[in-house]
């Protein structure tokens, strides 16, 4: 399969230093995942977490005091590095290629000018076409999203949740982009209407052919619209594996409490919540972040931060709980050095 | 769709009708799209808004009428709010626990500041939250879940027979939702508080409530023991409701599929 983002190591924390006090918020800590052509890809973890910030990043819309500290990111539509861009590259490839369904669309749309200005803005310096034939393009295109041309002058709050959404997919696919990123794009919207705007964005998805990454805390969401799952807790990534084997055989605690306490229609057993409270990113426990709230903590899980491991094609964990195979992060670091080492001399010799 | 509305007269609500019984506690659950007067129903029943037509009484007495401070006092103490997104809720410049002190002040009359404070403790023990833990701290100190527990604890502080929450859990992380929602039946059960649970999901207000009031345009379409209406819906509208509701196990079978 092609891959159209590879993450590798990534970190991005925020760096503030007020009064002489200098603080680190480790928002996004080691991230290593990959997003074939075509797929979604689903992020699933609750609110502060570092999922926004995740996203910030690999859409390359950061500022201080949010810094990149390593890592790379490479789309399959750059020949390299994310951050080795300059400036007009990134506009240049911002929209055309890599485009941003938002969660409060009021904010993708200028409240003060018309909808019409905001697809001038974004799409038209993009596309290259004639005024006339742009905005026939358009038309065309909001036609395909079900949405009636009258859109373009209306003012954003004229519209309705729902259709404010639409709109803003609307303008995140106009240029029809290799890579989207939607960020808690059904969130405020009631069920209907998340209904109707998911199946948009998913038959939208599989016409332009293009990849995604679709970040919600609602695994219901995801068990409807992502191929694969990435959960995050606290900054990590603590499990990633397809949709129905995450949802159907979650191993990692976390993953498992948040799927055994999904309510649902039909069902009155009683349901736990977890304990504790999300952990404060400014000053992470030791270790496995999600140790001062999971039932299984061993001594380990006190000390050192678990690795990612592959326990299945496809599946990865980061639980020492969950089997031996799961390693602490230094020595499985070590450990790959140790092997890169031993093959660079064999190739040598 | 709410859409290109002109400056029209609005029936936000229209002709909704229902009762709750003083002596036997229950958790009845008003369920609407966003734009179905489920907050509107909420305020008026808060007495914030007065209905243009039709009677609210509480405990026999019509809201309405209550003319004064004291009386409107008086019927706050007994009916009080839970809203939806504890950090707009709270003014960020404002510690939590002023908020706990003042109801203590004003519903529960504890004039001197250690009532006060055992009055707030007592609350918050009841939701799982200490005074130790709440007392100074500003609301961004507090996580989601916390201050929406915060939230409750100040409502119950002055003992009320009626909770009226207006989608309480929607912005609280899905972690920590289930604990809020467990906790609404600990009031019930043990405390014995009516709730007013406001919301559009589907999937808690079966598993909480009792009764179910399924709003549409501010006309209610349906209206029964929750898990029978949930379960087998008679309207047109709650069957499209039920439908639209994702569930995990579609996983299988993508739900939007067929809509696609």
């Amino acid at each position: 399969m092609d891959v159209a983002l590879s993450v590798r190591d990534l970190r991005a924390y925020y760096l503030t230093s007020h009064f002489g006090v200098e603080r680190e918020v480790r928002a996004v800590d080691d991230i290593t995942l990959s997003v074939e052509k075509k797929e979604i890809y689903g992020i699933a973890g609750e609110s502060s977490c570092g999922k926004s910030t995740f996203i910030r990043t690999i859409a390359a819309a950061i500022r201080p005091p949010l810094r990149v500290l390593g890592g790379s990111i490479r789309y399959s539509f750059l020949d390299r590095d994310l951050y080795d861009l300059d400036e007009r590259a990134l506009t240049e490839m911002r929209w055309k290629h890599l485009s941003c369904i938002l969660q409060g669309s009021m904010n993708v749309l200028n409240p003060v000018r018309r909808v019409r200005e905001s697809f001038k803005d974004f799409a038209s310096p993009h596309m290259g076409l004639a005024r006339s034939v742009f905005f026939d393009a358009v038309k065309a295109h909001l036609n395909r999203l079900r949405l009636s041309p009258t859109v373009l002058s209306a003012f954003p709050h004229e519209l309705s949740g729902g259709m404010r959404q639409r709109v803003a997919i609307a303008l995140a696919t106009v240029c029809r982009p290799e890579f989207i990123i939607a960020d808690e794009p059904t969130t405020a919207l009631d069920v209907v209407v998340q209904k109707d705007v998911l199946a948009l964005i998913l038959e939208m998805q599989r016409e332009i052919g293009s990849s995604m990454i679709f970040v919600t805390h609602d695994l219901t969401v995801h068990a409807n619209i992502s191929n694969r799952l990435g959960i995050m807790y606290a900054g990590r990534l603590v499990e990633e594996g397809s949709t129905r084997d995450i949802l159907r055989d979650p191993m990692h605690p976390y993953t498992r409490h948040l799927i055994a306490s999904l309510p649902r229609i039909g069902d009155v057993t009683p349901k736990k919540g977890l304990s504790g409270a999300p952990p404060s990113l400014a000053d992470p426990p030791s270790g496995c972040r999600f140790h001062p709230r999971c039932p299984l903590a061993m001594d380990i899980c006190r000390q050192a931060h678990p690795e990612l491991t592959a326990l299945a094609p496809g599946r990865r964990v980061a639980c020492y709980a969950v089997s031996p195979l799961v390693q602490p992060a230094h020595e499985a670091a070590a450990a790959r050095k140790a092997t890169k080492a031993d093959k660079s001399a064999a190739f040598l010799q | 769709m709410g859409g290109l509305l002109g400056r029209t007269r609005f029936a936000a609500i229209d002709d909704v009708s229902f009762s709750l019984e003083a002596a036997r506690p229950e958790i009845f659950a008003i369920i609407g799209e966003s734009g179905s007067g489920k907050t509107t129903l909420a305020r008026m029943i808060l007495n914030t808004l007065a209905p243009s037509k039709g009677i609210i009484r509480f405990l026999g007495e019509d809201i309405s009428r209550f003319r004064g401070r004291r009386e409107q006092l008086q019927f706050m103490r007994k009916v009080q709010p839970i809203f939806q997104n504890p950090f707009e809720a709270f003014n960020p410049l404002k510690r939590v626990d002023r908020y706990l002190f003042a109801s203590a002040y004003h519903f529960a009359g504890h004039h001197g500041r250690a009532g006060r404070e055992a009055a707030a403790d007592e609350a918050l023990k009841k939701v799982g939250l200490s005074l130790a833990e709440v007392k100074g701290r500003f609301p961004h100190e507090l996580s989601g879940g916390q201050l929406q527990r915060a939230a409750i604890a100040r409502a119950l502080i002055s003992s009320p027979a009626l909770i009226v929450a207006d989608e309480p859990v929607s912005m609280v992380d899905a972690s920590l939702r289930m604990s809020i929602v467990n906790l609404f039946k600990t009031l019930r059960d043990e405390l014995r508080v009516s709730i007013i649970y406001i919301t559009h999901d589907l999937a808690t207000a079966y598993y909480i409530s009792d009764r179910v009031l399924i709003m549409q345009k501010g006309k209610v379409v349906e209206t029964g023991p929750a898990r029978q209406v949930l379960s087998n819906p008679q309207h047109p509208y709650t069957v499209l409701l039920r439908e639209s509701i994702l569930s995990p196990d579609d996983v299988d079978k993508s739900h939007l599929a067929g809509a696609a």
